[in-house]
């Protein structure tokens, strides 16, 4: 593994706060939080139910706005684009691997796959589109329709989907929380040789010590900060440092 | 479980308000049609309890059936006899003509199409059961030549006050008298209630009224008897009869009433049948909507409906909670719809007074009939099209609840297919039946021939209809791309919600087409006669298509540059209880009508015999040397056929005998239609101008050339594709709810899809493109049914009436597509509301969503 991380992020979150409610109700999802994902490299977000890494990962995603602070998606600020930008924006420099229901159902896993850059108006580059068909690995499976894949098989098309049309940045949510542990390893592995080979930015909210021990680096959330980071994460040291927030006491400054 | 389904109904109610919108519709199409008829019978029962005494006694001939007053009169000494019978307080002659026009101040003839311009003698004879008959409401009864009476409604509408001169222009009596300007000296009115209905009527006193209307003659058009007090009518009505010569009869009033009220009753039916239909076709594609919507909210709510069969809900129980569903929807449906119907009765009670059935007098009559009928149907109709629905959540399956992915069980598109064939082929054959086959009642062959196809596509059309979606999402996919392409694989994607939506266009765009080409056929059908047929230079008529007197034809014909004038009379007489037209004109006139007689001779015809058209007389057995029996108003007639003449449009009817022998058999003498010829030569230069002098002074008739009398011709057909265009209308607005609610409701089903296809960077722009592109083809696809079925409907139709004079068919090419470009417009329509709410979608909770 040699990754170094580039001069210039990815996406960057600069002092983004959320809240939800109002009163005795206000939840505060993000409280000002600051964090750079780094290009060419896979980024996990844990954290326990509630931490605001599902609201991280949204605002950061641009299916989502902050109550205050920035975020940027290289040169971007989201916070500055309207509906339209921030739809092209989505189309064109974000790719989306969700926890289910992540194919249109009427298209082919072709069609799907090829979906974002028809919408988009593009032809796809001979040579990529190749080397992702390759890399999914769904050989003559390609005109099937969703209904006919093992859950497996369509996550990985919804991988390959999200890197067809080489976007900045891929944001996974939990991709591996409806499958069993051999499909769900296959889908890890695509996220990873797609950083690995291509260089490919990859962002992953996941539970799942297992998953997270497959990324570069992991940024832990709870109560809606960063509070605990990791590089190059076995599964222990990420099963140690949950073990640890789920300690109350133990919550508090990082301690590197 | 009651609780559950009020329940689940409550949280629709928004999805549920756009299918209760087409029982709305329907009801109150049923219930205004039957508050309207109910008002008119009332109006025109009060109105001829009005006018009948206990008694009437008329010549035996004279029946109120056909609506023209019989030329045989009442002695005046009768009079006088009858006042002696025992019983009888006073005896009331009555003088009536019809076709006494009251002109406006604007030189325009009062009143309209329909009900008569009736005139008379001005009498205080009291109605039957003492009622107070016609009442001077203002002003004086009219005494001497130089005076008259109008009713209330005729004055107001004319604009004439007491003291004006009134213009009234006769259908009878001699020249000198076509023109009238009497004083008006009183208006009249019934207070008892009643209305004329649109009607105008003229009274002067009773000899003005025998000078203009009887010749001069001391004699009435009937008597009046008024009961003593304590003396019934039929007892007073056998007394009378007793001492009647044989050409008269008694009648109580009440019996005259009811004769009089039952024939115009019966005459206007047809407009109840007619609206009636028209809310059976709103019902017919509101049921459509219903099982539409019906099967996709139960198809959302499948997990909802297994988990509670899961938790012990019997399959019975589950299926009656959809139908009670439907129960209450039927009832709020029902209940607006009433409302609405009522709204409807004014509506269209307006819309008759515009065309002169006027009853603004009467108002309307809500019976609990109506209310009945309204509810049942609204309930009935939408509890058995939700039945469908209903009875495929009982085959749900407990387990399914514990599944993520719960399909709804749908019957077998091959039985569809069968079934829809079935239904296809029945109807056909009815259609065939009720079209060729000589059948009772070929009407409701037709009408339920029409129906059984229509529903039988419908039925079969989620396979039938493949080939075109298909075809449908290849060329979005090509045009449109991806967006395109999306557009076309969802509305493939459930066929039968598809083409139950579509059905619905369907069946308006059927029907309007089918009019169309009726239509359009009829029309050429009478330019073409027209063509062919039409002899001399101009024709003059009556504005109401009634008659108008001799003396007009006299002033014509002295016109300068005309050279003859040939005179046309029509006439209705009994034949087997029938009603059958007969015309006349005169023997010397056939040549110039270019008449051609092919048997016999033209020679023959004369005084008692008659000439029969070839197609009639053939059809109903007749050759030359027999004898044609009729009742007429001067009793049995039996007129020899003198001959038989080639079909000849001009002649409107299959009878053809001379004026003389009309006023034989008891026909008043009116003319209804005069062929005027032109000298040739300068003389007819400005010949049409004289002739509209003439028609400035008698604004009752109208002075046509070819070009005006074919137009004239087909302005009723017009006038009624208008009023049938705009109530199929109805069904169309209904058809488009149809699709905005299935829009709207596949969206609510997809919002998970919706969010992602936003996600990954589909536009606002392009979503809404992509649900109105779903739109266009449901409504494209109605209209590519209703269009091909519309030109099948109308081909046959117009194939059956070939022989009837309506031998061309003709396919208004322009109408039709102009129809296809409409559903395109309703396609486009159809989906604002859903494309903005799909577009409106918070991208996150429609991917959280469930």
């Amino acid at each position: 593994m040699t990754v170094t991380p580039t001069a210039a992020p990815a996406a960057r979150v600069v002092h983004l706060t959320k809240t939800y409610g109002t009163g005795q109700a206000l939840v505060r999802a993000l409280d000002d939080v600051t964090l750079d994902l780094h290009a060419r490299q896979f980024t996990a977000v844990m954290g326990p139910s509630g931490s605001g890494k599902s609201t991280l990962m949204h605002c950061c995603a641009a299916l989502d706005t902050g109550d205050s602070g920035s975020v940027f998606i290289g040169d971007a600020d989201l916070t500055t684009l309207k509906d339209k930008a921030l739809t092209r924006l989505r189309r064109d420099e974000v790719g989306f691997v969700f926890q289910s229901f992540n194919l249109v159902p009427t298209l082919t896993a072709k069609e799907n796959i090829l979906l974002p850059l028809s919408i988009a108006g593009r032809k796809p580059d001979p040579e990529w589109y190749d080397t992702v068909i390759a890399t999914v690995g769904l050989g003559d499976r390609l005109d099937h329709k969703p209904s006919e894949l093992s859950g497996g098989q369509q996550q990985r098309v919804a991988v390959a989907r999200a890197l067809v049309s080489r976007p900045r940045i891929v944001f996974a949510d939990e991709p591996t929380g409806n499958l069993d542990s051999r499909s769900g390893a296959e889908v890890l592995d695509l996220l990873r040789s797609a950083v690995d080979q291509h260089g490919q930015t990859v962002v992953m909210v996941t539970h799942d010590p297992v998953a997270a021990s497959y990324t570069d680096r992991v940024v832990f959330l709870a109560d809606g900060k960063v509070v605990d980071e990791l590089t190059h994460p076995t599964r222990e040291q990420v099963l140690e440092t949950m073990a640890r927030m789920s300690d109350p006491g133990a919550v508090g400054p990082v301690h590197r | 479980m009651i609780r559950t389904a009020l329940k689940s109904l409550l949280g629709r109610k928004l999805r549920l308000l756009m299918s209760t919108f087409a029982i709305v519709l329907g009801v109150a199409f049923v219930a205004g049609t039957l508050v309207f008829s109910d008002t008119m019978n009332r109006s025109f029962t009060a109105l001829f309890a009005s006018v009948v005494g206990d008694v009437v006694v008329r010549p035996e001939a004279a029946s109120a059936e056909d609506q023209e007053v019989s030329t045989e009169t009442i002695p005046a000494t009768l009079v006088r006899e009858l006042a002696e019978v025992p019983g009888a307080a006073r005896v009331d002659g009555n003088v009536s003509a019809i076709g006494v026009f009251v002109i406006d101040k604007d030189n325009k003839v009062v009143g309209g199409l329909g009900p008569p311009a009736l005139g008379g003698n001005w009498t205080d004879a009291p109605a039957g059961h003492g009622l107070t008959g016609l009442e001077i409401a203002d002003g004086r009864p009219p005494q001497g030549p130089g005076e008259v009476v109008l009713d209330d409604r005729t004055a107001e509408r004319a604009g004439y006050a007491l003291g004006e001169d009134v213009t009234i222009i006769t259908s009878s009596g001699a020249e000198d008298a076509l023109r009238l300007e009497p004083t008006l000296v009183g208006i009249a009115d019934f207070p008892e209630g009643g209305s004329l209905n649109g009607a105008t009527l003229s009274l002067f006193d009773t000899a003005t009224a025998q000078e203009l209307f009887l010749g001069g003659e001391d004699a009435f058009n009937d008597l009046w008897v008024t009961a003593e007090d304590g003396v019934s009518q039929e007892q007073l009505r056998e007394r009378v009869a007793e001492v009647l010569p044989e050409r008269f009869e008694a009648l109580t009033g009440d019996e005259a009433a009811d004769e009089s009220a039952t024939v115009l009753i019966d005459n206007l039916g047809f407009l109840t049948t007619f609206l009636l239909i028209f809310a059976g076709i709103s019902l017919v594609v509101g049921a459509f909507l219903i099982v539409n919507t019906f099967s996709i909210l139960v198809a959302q709510r499948s997990r909802e409906l297994a988990l509670l069969r899961a938790l012990g809900a019997s399959r019975r129980q589950v299926v009656w909670s959809v139908q009670l569903e439907a129960f209450v929807l039927g009832l709020l449906g029902s209940t607006v719809g009433l409302g609405l119907g009522v709204l409807l009765a004014f509506g269209l009670r307006f819309l008759f007074g515009q065309f002169g059935l006027d009853m603004s007098g009467q108002s309307l009559v809500f019976a609990p009939r109506t209310v009945i009928a309204a509810y049942a149907v609204g309930v009935l109709v939408t509890m058995v099209a939700a039945w469908l629905p209903a009875r495929r959540t009982g085959r749900i399956a407990p387990v399914q609840a514990l599944r993520d992915d719960v399909a709804m069980p749908e019957s077998s598109l091959h039985r569809r297919l069968l079934l829809g064939m079935a239904l296809l082929g029945l109807g056909a054959a009815a259609l065939f039946a009720g079209l060729f086959v000589d059948v009772p009642r070929a009407g409701w062959f037709v009408g339920a021939g029409v129906l059984g196809i229509l529903l039988g596509v419908a039925s079969a059309s989620p396979v039938i209809s493949r080939p075109f979606l298909v075809a449908a999402r290849v060329v979005y996919a090509r045009v449109f791309g991806s967006v395109g392409n999306l557009a076309g694989q969802n509305s493939l994607r459930n066929p039968r919600r598809t083409t139950a939506t579509a059905s619905a266009l369907m069946i308006g765009l059927a029907l309007a087409c089918t009019m169309a080409i009726v239509g359009d056929s009829a029309k050429a059908s009478v330019d073409k006669s027209v063509e062919e047929n039409f002899v001399g230079d101009y024709i003059v008529s009556n504005v109401f298509g009634g008659s108008f007197s001799p003396a007009i034809g006299d002033q014509v014909a002295r016109v300068e540059g005309v050279d003859q004038v040939v005179r046309e009379r029509f006439s209705v007489a009994r034949r087997d209880g029938d009603q059958q037209g007969v015309a006349a004109t005169g023997a010397d006139d056939l040549d110039a009508l270019r008449l051609e007689v092919t048997d016999g001779s033209a020679d023959g015809l004369g005084e008692g015999t008659v000439l029969l058209q070839r197609s009639w007389a053939e059809d109903e057995g007749y050759a030359v040397g027999d004898t044609v029996e009729l009742d007429t108003p001067g009793g049995e007639q039996a007129w020899e056929v003198a001959g038989v003449f080639e079909d000849n449009p001009v002649v409107f009817f299959p009878i053809l005998t001379t004026p003389r022998t009309l006023l034989e058999a008891g026909y008043p003498d009116k003319d209804n239609a005069l062929i005027v010829f032109a000298e040739t030569g300068g003389a007819a230069r400005g010949l049409q101008d004289r002739l509209d002098r003439i028609v400035e002074e008698l604004p009752i008739v109208t002075v046509k050339d070819e070009a005006g009398f074919a137009e004239e011709q087909r302005e009723p057909i017009d006038r009624l594709l208008l009023m049938i265009y705009a109530l199929l209308g109805l069904a169309l607005v209904i058809a488009v709810l149809g699709i905005v609610n299935t829009l709207a409701l596949s969206i609510i089903e997809r919002t998970r899809e919706v969010g992602l296809l936003r996600a990954i960077g589909l536009s606002r722009g392009q979503l809404r493109r992509m649900v109105t592109m779903e739109s266009v083809v449901i409504s494209l696809l109605g209209a590519v049914l209703g269009v091909l079925l519309g030109l099948g409907f109308g081909a046959a139709l117009m194939y059956a009436v070939r022989d009837e004079g309506l031998e061309v068919i003709s396919v208004p090419v322009g109408q039709l597509s102009w129809f296809l470009g409409l559903s395109l417009v309703i396609g486009v329509l159809a989906a604002v509301l859903p494309a903005r709410r799909a577009a409106r979608l918070d991208v996150l909770r429609a991917i959280a969503t469930e």
